[in-house]
């Protein structure tokens, strides 16, 4: 079984040294001994983590919602029938496709102070008298970071509600025509709750990782200004490997797991409906 | 009933304009002069081409080395990851040994255990084994998350495969093994195929575990060469970068569209339909 090899020497075992590691006051380069629950209670303590805690938790829900409203909006459009539905599908995945850190570097590019191509149109079109100042405030920054995770994870929730939108048959919406139904009470007493089963699993699964998410905020913020944008893995990276304190920064990498054990068993519920329910 | 032009193109423009944007300004930074990136009448057009970033970026940095670097660890993941998810989905599916179910659904969280939580112990355990800043180390390493993922993939195609055709081998005397390669394998080629693209671009995509053990610039990926070596201080080389990123792009974009291809052709009449 090389697979249960791999899985556990190289996934199981991790983890359960990341909870030790945790437990320990483990410098970089020497072991550490056993210190108990004080890492975490150093963190409950601790303004920065509950402030990077807070930021991972609204960073995920407004993502999530943005990603949700958009992405189904994407899949309603490009599921009808134009002149060029195929390209687009093809080109509306780009994003996702894209490396996250190199298209995350162009977002820091676009974002620019002085250079930004957004702060010249809005000047251009007379909306603003200034340049904006993506990621220089704290709110500015949040935002900013929000909008590309958006921008990054909306094509896979638009692929995801395309193929949902695709096995609703198409003898419900012409029912609901002959009885008159609008376009919108058709969506929302047909399409969306046939829609809900791929929403828990598409929401679940993206919340874990954008709960965890790393490379675009650390390409775009570092997790600044005043640690505005500090999530749980720019402060584990900065815990652990730019300061040193592996057992700290263990800490602060495994407490989201409350959170993932919550989602993953909305996926793993979900998609064992979706088996049998097939089947 | 409004045109179709107000109803379906309009909003499908501001789509395009939102998720694309990006690219566009990455593409025409990375042909612009360096004067014009600072001053110019209108940035979103480009007056003067130059070729100086890209010569540039392969002259005076290693960002050649990178590459060939972020290919070899995707390669070579890749290859490694399949091999071994090939085998455990056939086991899975096949073999129903004793606790088969439970390990395809350990399989399966396993796949949404985030990379990103595991970076501190796994950097612990490449100390012990003294594989700090070793470039192959990288392909055993992106093995474990991709691994769970194309097995669940693989699982996926090899249980649509018809067991009929196991059994009229086995009548025929065919061993274990010889099923594996001989039958079940040209028949799950297109699963592995996709199982292999997804593999490469998850490769190609990584950053956390190529920024925290890889420190020479000699190991580095493109992604970590390009944000640790390029920007260095205030001073951002924004035409180097986004040629950079650019070029670092196409692996994953030629990857996915030969997937594209490959998955609406073969496999997906609903696309289509």
């Amino acid at each position: 079984m090389p697979a249960a090899i791999v899985l556990g020497g190289l996934l199981a075992y991790p983890l359960l040294l990341g909870v030790w590691l945790s437990l320990t006051d483990t410098v970089l380069g020497t072991p550490g001994r056993f210190v108990g629950l004080q890492n975490y209670v150093q963190l409950i303590g601790d303004p920065t983590y509950r402030g990077a805690a807070l930021f991972s938790i609204c960073y995920t829900f407004f993502a999530e919602l943005g990603k949700v409203t958009l992405g189904l909006a994407l899949a309603l459009l490009v599921n009808q029938r134009f002149f060029g539905y195929r390209t687009a599908r093809a080109m509306m995945l780009m994003p996702y496709v894209a490396p996250t850190v190199l298209s995350a570097l162009a977002w820091l590019w676009i974002f620019d102070p002085q250079f930004s191509p957004v702060s010249w149109v809005l000047v251009r079109l007379g909306l603003t008298h200034q340049y904006i100042n993506f990621i220089g405030s704290p709110t500015h920054a949040q935002i900013a970071v929000i909008v590309v995770n958006i921008w990054r994870g909306l094509p896979y929730f638009a692929i995801g509600y395309l193929a949902g939108l695709q096995s609703i048959s198409k003898d419900l919406h012409e029912a609901a025509a002959i009885d008159g139904a609008s376009p919108w009470q058709a969506f929302r007493r047909i399409t969306w709750p046939l829609l809900l089963p791929i929403t828990t699993i598409l929401v679940s699964f993206s919340s874990i990782f954008t709960l965890t998410d790393f490379q675009l905020i650390w390409t775009i913020t570092r997790g600044g200004p005043t640690d505005a944008t500090q999530v749980f893995t720019t402060l584990a990276y900065q815990r652990a490997i730019t300061g040193g304190s592996l057992g700290q920064g263990a800490a602060v990498a495994v407490s989201p797991v409350i959170f993932m054990v919550i989602f993953a068993w909305f996926v793993v519920r979900s998609v064992r409906e979706e088996r049998t329910g097939r089947a | 009933m409004r045109s179709p032009a107000l109803r379906i193109y309009f909003p499908l423009a501001l789509y395009a304009l939102f998720l694309l944007f990006p690219f566009y300004w990455m593409l025409i930074t990375a042909f612009k002069q360096n004067q014009e990136l600072l001053n110019t009448p209108d940035p979103l057009l480009i007056y003067h081409w130059t070729f100086a970033h890209i010569v540039g970026l392969f002259t005076g940095t290693a960002y050649l080395q990178w590459f060939a670097n972020t290919l070899i660890v995707s390669l070579g993941a890749t290859l490694l990851s399949v091999a071994i998810s090939y085998l455990t989905a056939y086991a899975i599916i096949r073999l129903r040994f004793p606790g088969s179910q439970m390990f395809g659904t350990a399989i399966f969280l396993a796949y949404i255990v985030p990379p990103s939580i595991l970076f501190i112990p796994l950097a612990e355990i490449l100390i012990r084994l003294q594989w700090f800043d070793k470039l192959w180390a990288l392909i055993p390493i992106y093995a474990t998350f991709i691994v769970p993922f194309c097995t669940w993939v693989l699982i996926g195609f090899l249980r649509s495969v018809p067991r009929e055709l196991e059994e009229a081998a086995r009548v025929d005397g065919a061993s274990n093994l010889l099923i594996m390669f001989r039958i079940i394998f040209p028949i799950a080629v297109p699963g592995v195929i996709t199982s292999a693209i997804f593999a490469f671009t998850l490769s190609w995509n990584e950053y956390l575990y190529a920024l925290v053990y890889m420190s020479s610039s000699f190991n580095k990926t493109v992604s970590v060469g390009m944000t640790s070596e390029l920007i260095s201080g205030d001073v951002f080389q924004w035409g180097q970068l986004m040629a950079g990123a650019l070029i670092g792009i196409i692996p994953a974009l030629l990857a996915y569209f030969f997937l594209a291809e490959y998955y609406v052709a073969g496999m997906s009449g609903s696309l289509k339909d």
